[in-house]
C-alpha cells in the first residue's frame, strides 16, 4: 500500500500532532482567561484587586484577598493532615507490607479513593464530618455564639476532605520515589549494623526526598483546585477567617459558585480570579517539575 | 502479533476513533427535525429586554417557541427591571420585563401582563420550633442584627444563615422583597444552589435559608411568613408576602408574533415550561 517510511512518517506526524494538542489547548485556555481578565485589573488596579478584602460584585467592589487567604489556609490544612498520613502510607507500602495484604487490600482501596468523584466527597463532608465540626464548635463558648465559627463548615472541614482527597496523588508518586531508591543503600546501611527502622528513616527516606517533596507539591496543585467538594464544605463566606473553625471561600469556588448568573464586569472579575489561580498553579507546577529533575 | 504490529494497531484505532469523533460532532450541528404542516407560518423577530431574574425564563420560552414556529427569532437581553420598562415605553424592544409590580406611574404607559410568579420560602430545620416569622424580623436574621433563636421564642442557639451567591436571581429576589435597603450579613455561608442550601438547612437545627417555592419538600420546614403558609394557591393570591410577579410589558396591545408568543406562554404548554424552570405559573 505505503512504502515502510511513508507510514513511518504518517505516525510521527500522528504522534506529533497529538502532543500539539495539548500545548494548544493551554495556550488558547490562558489566552482567554487573560482577555477576559485582564480589563479588571486595568480597571481597579492590580494591588487593588489582589488585596482588597471585600468581595462585593453588586456594588462594584471586586477584593480577591479573601478567597487568596482562604485558599492558601484550607491548601496548607489539607497538607499538614495529609502529606504525614500519605508519606507514611507510601513508606509502610514500599518498604514494610507484605506483598499479598498490598495487592489485595491497600492498593484498590487507594484507587478506589482517587476514583471517588469529588461530589461524593463534599456529600459525605457536608453530612458527616461538618456535623461533627459544628458540635464541637458549639462547645467553645467563645465560638458558639458566631454564626461564622460556629456553623461547622470552614478551614477545618475543608482541610480534612482536601486531605482524604490528595492521599492518592502523595501515596502513589512518594511510594515510586521510595521504591526507585537504590538497593545498595540499603544493603549498605544494614550490612553497617543499622536496623530496619533507623534505615528507613535514616537512609532510605532521606535519598527519596526530592521524590517525596514533588508528590506533596502536586498533592497540592490539587489541593488547590478542587472546587466542588470545598464549595460543599468550607461555608464560602467571603470574610477573612480568624480560625480554622472560620467559613472560607477559595479562588476555585469562588469562580464555580458565581459564574452562572454573573454578567458584565461580574463575569470579568471572576476571570480575575481565574489568572489569580492559574499563576498559582504555574507555580506550582515549576516547583514540582523542579524536584522531580533533582531525582535521580 | 509482535510488538511493534500491536503498537501500530493501536495507532491506527486511535486515529479512526478521532476522526469519528470528529465526524460525529458535525453531523450531530444538523438542524433538528421539526414536524411542518402548520399553517400560515410566522415569520419575524421579537426583541426581549429587562429583567435578568426573567432573563432565563424567557430564553427558555423562547426556546420552545422557536421550535414550534422556526422562522421566528427571539432575541433576549438584559439590563435590569428599569431597562425593561424603558425599552417597552419607548418601543426599542418589541417586549420589556420586569420581574416588579409596576409602579403607578408606570401603569398607564405601557400594556403588561404577568406571565409567571416567582415565590421565595424561607427554610428551618424540621425541628426548630420556630413556625412562623414576620417579614421584618426575616430581614433581621439575614441582616444579622438577631444572631440567637432565643431572641424569637425559639430554643437558645446562634442562628446559621445560608445565603445564595451574589448575582442569584434567588437571592436578588428576596434582597429586594425582605431586606429592601439593609445588607445581607457576611458571616452567612454561601451555597450555589437551591439543593445545596435545602441540605445544609436540614442538616443544622439551627439553620435557616431561602429557596424558591418549587424546591420545597419534607426535608426540611417552610416557615409561614406573617401566619400565610408557603404555598402555591397563597402566591397566585398575593397572600403570600415573598413573591413577586414577572410582568411583560408591550408598548401598544401585543398582536402579530408578539401575541402569537404571549399565547403561547399563556397556554399550558408555556405555563408547564414556567413550572419546569421552578416558577409558579399564573393560571
Amino acid at each position: 500500500m505505503f512504502k515502510r517510511s511513508q507510514r513511518e512518517k504518517a505516525y510521527s506526524i500522528i504522534l506529533f500532532g497529538s502532543a500539539l494538542t495539548a500545548l494548544i489547548i493551554i495556550l488558547l485556555i490562558a489566552g482567554f482567561i487573560f482577555k477576559e481578565g485582564i480589563p479588571i485589573f486595568q480597571k481597579y488596579g492590580f494591588w487593588n484587586v489582589i488585596f482588597g478584602n471585600k468581595w462585593n460584585p453588586s456594588n462594584m467592589i471586586y477584593g480577591l484577598w479573601p478567597m487568596i487567604i482562604g485558599t492558601i489556609y484550607v491548601t496548607l490544612g489539607s497538607l499538614i493532615i495529609g502529606v504525614p498520613l500519605g508519606v507514611l502510607t507510601a513508606i509502610f507500602l514500599a518498604e514494610l507490607a507484605p506483598g499479598r495484604l498490598v495487592s489485595t487490600v491497600i492498593r484498590p482501596s487507594i484507587e478506589l479513593l482517587a476514583g471517588i468523584p469529588s461530589v461524593v466527597y463534599g456529600l459525605f463532608g457536608m453530612t458527616t464530618i461538618v456535623p461533627l465540626i459544628r458540635s464541637l464548635t458549639l462547645r467553645i463558648p467563645a465560638y458558639a455564639d458566631d454564626p461564622a465559627l460556629s456553623s461547622g463548615y470552614g478551614i477545618l472541614a475543608g482541610s480534612i476532605i482536601l486531605s482524604i482527597m490528595i492521599l492518592p496523588t502523595v501515596i502513589n508518586i512518594a511510594e515510586d520515589a521510595i521504591r526507585s531508591v537504590p538497593p545498595d543503600f540499603k544493603e549498605g546501611s544494614l550490612a553497617l549494623g543499622a536496623t530496619h527502622w533507623q534505615t528507613i528513616y535514616r537512609v532510605i527516606v532521606p535519598a527519596a526526598r526530592s521524590g517525596i517533596m514533588a508528590g506533596v507539591v502536586l498533592g497540592m496543585g490539587r489541593a488547590l483546585g478542587e472546587t466542588m467538594a470545598i464549595i460543599m464544605v468550607a461555608g464560602n463566606a467571603t470574610i477573612i477567617p480568624g480560625s480554622i473553625f472560620s467559613s472560607v471561600r477559595t479562588l476555585t469556588g469562588n469562580v464555580a459558585i458565581e459564574i452562572a448568573y454573573s454578567s458584565g464586569e461580574h463575569t470579568q472579575a471572576l476571570f480575575a480570579t481565574g489568572i489569580v489561580l492559574f499563576i498559582f498553579i504555574m507555580i506550582i507546577n515549576s516547583v514540582a517539575l523542579a524536584f522531580a529533575k533533582k531525582e535521580v | 502479533m509482535n510488538k511493534t504490529q500491536k503498537m501500530k494497531t493501536v495507532v491506527i484505532i486511535a486515529a479512526l476513533a478521532m476522526a469519528f469523533a470528529v465526524g460525529g460532532c458535525t453531523s450531530k450541528e444538523e438542524a433538528p427535525k421539526i414536524t411542518e404542516g402548520q399553517a400560515p407560518e410566522l415569520e419575524g423577530t421579537i426583541q426581549i429586554a429587562g429583567s435578568t431574574s426573567v432573563q432565563p425564563l424567557s430564553e427558555e420560552l423562547a426556546k420552545g417557541f422557536m421550535v414550534i414556529n422556526p422562522k421566528v427569532k427571539i432575541n433576549v437581553a438584559g439590563g435590569g427591571s428599569g431597562a425593561g420598562v424603558k425599552a417597552a415605553q419607548s418601543g426599542t424592544a418589541d417586549i420589556g420585563a420586569a420581574s416588579r409590580e409596576l409602579k403607578d406611574a408606570e401603569k398607564p404607559t405601557v400594556k403588561y401582563l404577568a406571565i409567571a410568579m416567582d415565590g421565595i420560602a424561607v427554610i428551618v430545620h424540621k425541628d426548630n420550633k420556630i413556625a412562623d416569622l414576620t417579614i421584618e424580623n426575616i430581614a433581621k436574621i439575614f441582616a444579622g442584627e438577631i444572631t440567637d433563636w432565643s431572641e424569637l421564642d425559639g430554643e437558645k442557639g446562634t442562628i446559621h444563615v445560608f445565603n445564595r451567591e451574589e448575582g442569584s436571581g434567588t437571592r436578588g429576589a428576596f434582597e429586594e422583597i425582605v431586606l429592601g435597603d439593609a445588607a445581607f450579613t457576611d458571616k452567612a455561608g454561601i451555597q450555589n444552589s437551591t439543593g445545596a442550601v435545602r441540605t445544609a438547612v436540614a442538616g443544622d437545627i439551627s439553620g435557616i435559608g431561602y429557596i424558591s417555592l418549587g424546591g420545597v419538600n419534607d426535608e426540611i420546614k417552610a416557615l409561614k411568613v406573617e401566619s400565610v403558609e408557603a404555598t402555591l394557591a397563597n402566591v397566585q393570591s398575593e397572600k403570600y408576602k415573598i413573591a413577586r410577579p414577572f410582568n411583560y410589558l408591550t408598548q401598544k396591545d401585543p398582536e402579530g408574533i408578539v401575541k402569537a408568543f404571549i399565547d403561547y406562554i399563556l397556554s399550558a404548554e408555556g405555563q408547564e415550561v414556567v413550572l419546569e424552570n421552578g416558577f409558579i405559573p399564573v393560571k
